[in-house]
């Protein structure tokens, strides 16, 4: 699919959190390659090389990286590789979180400190160590886009510790966009209504969060990751170059509205029906 | 052998890549077809697109064999 306006043409980019073709991460990597960007990828473990390999290879990119976000050693190695093959790069998508999928269900109240500190490291400081090793090799115009969700900002059922940490990733985001808004790097968050991803499996009860928001959301849908993708390409080209420090909401307008929509009551109520009986323990 | 089933094999054999021989009622994705952890989440997902039900998490959780799939998607669907 050849665009006749190229937005990302000359634009070389990295994309952390790639796992199959239902990722978030996809939607995004399938905007950028369509407008013209070089795109490298990186993957954790030899269950994700496997995944990942075959859709870099279908965007033209042979440039896959093992990284570890919780290894320093892993982390520089990636951005050395960047700069041996690229010398400077022009944007890094960075769609990583981890969380125990047992405290991703029941009461935030117990989260452990050992998965708190574990899920913060990988989903929060992530950002900030990743970006403390590319912002010597960003070119001016360069930009920066982290995924985040609504359960930063309000609580969603069972989104518990990720939903602490994210908050956290948006705080981080603010403070990026100052820190490297001088070498003229942006840095912004979407936050993504929720997707069906496999990340999300590990969400308990994450239908009824899907199904919620397609009930409720102005649009009465749910966003798909090529949509996330057209608004990442937004953030990343320079169509976004007056745009940092922002949290830009891709949630079909969830996040606007205050209560149940009348014209989705009946149906909301069969949803909360189908709920009676599973308050969490 | 009904349809379900038919559809249930097809979708493990695209997914994870195997024979059609391996493919048995009994076959275990993890221990027998060498699916990882990813591609039980995967062929869950896979089966939910194709059948158009909802699989619960608990539910989802048992399916580890061929046939536990085709038996919850034959008691579950329509």
């Amino acid at each position: 699919m050849n665009n006749p306006a190229q937005l990302m043409a000359g634009k070389r980019g990295l994309i952390l959190g790639l796992a199959n073709d239902k990722s978030i991460a996809w939607g995004i990597a399938k905007a950028l390659h369509a407008h013209g960007a070089e795109l490298a990828f990186t993957y954790q473990g030899e269950a994700l090389l496997k995944r990942v390999k075959p859709l870099a290879e279908s965007l033209g990119s042979d440039f896959v990286l093992p990284c570890d976000v919780t290894d320093e050693n892993s982390m520089d190695e990636v951005f050395a590789a960047i700069q041996e093959k690229w010398g400077t790069f022009d944007f890094m998508v960075h769609a990583v979180a981890f969380s125990d999928k047992e405290e991703l269900k029941g009461k935030y109240l117990a989260t452990t400190r050992d998965n708190f500190l574990r899920t913060m490291d990988i989903s929060c400081y992530s950002l900030t160590a990743l970006s403390q090793r590319a912002a010597p090799l960003m070119n001016e115009g360069g930009s920066i886009v982290t995924l985040t969700y609504y359960g930063a900002e309000r609580v969603m059922p069972h989104y518990n510790v990720m939903g602490v940490a994210k908050a956290a990733l948006e705080a981080s985001v603010r403070y990026l966009a100052v820190d490297m808004g001088n070498q003229g790097v942006r840095v912004n968050a979407i936050s993504a209504g929720p997707i069906k991803t496999l990340a999300a499996s590990g969400i308990g009860d994450f239908r009824y969060i899907l199904k919620w928001n397609e009930l409720n959301a102005p649009l009465k849908r749910n966003v798909t990751i090529d949509e996330v993708g057209g608004s990442a390409l937004y953030l990343l080209s320079d169509l976004g170059a007056g745009v940092s420090g922002e949290v830009h909401h891709v949630d079909c307008g969830y996040h606007t509205v205050g209560m149940v929509g009348i014209d989705a009551a009946e149906e909301t109520a069969e949803l909360l029906a189908t709920l009676k009986g599973k308050a969490s323990s | 052998m009904s349809d379900v089933a038919d559809r249930v094999k097809k979708i493990v054999i695209d997914h994870l890549g195997v024979d059609e021989a391996k493919v048995t009622e009994t076959a275990s994705f993890i221990d027998d077809l060498g699916a990882d952890s990813l591609d039980t989440v995967e062929l869950v997902m896979a089966f939910e697109e194709e059948f158009g039900c909802e699989i619960p998490d608990d539910a989802a959780e048992k399916i580890q064999t061929v046939k536990n799939a085709i038996d919850f998607i034959e008691a579950n669907q329509g």
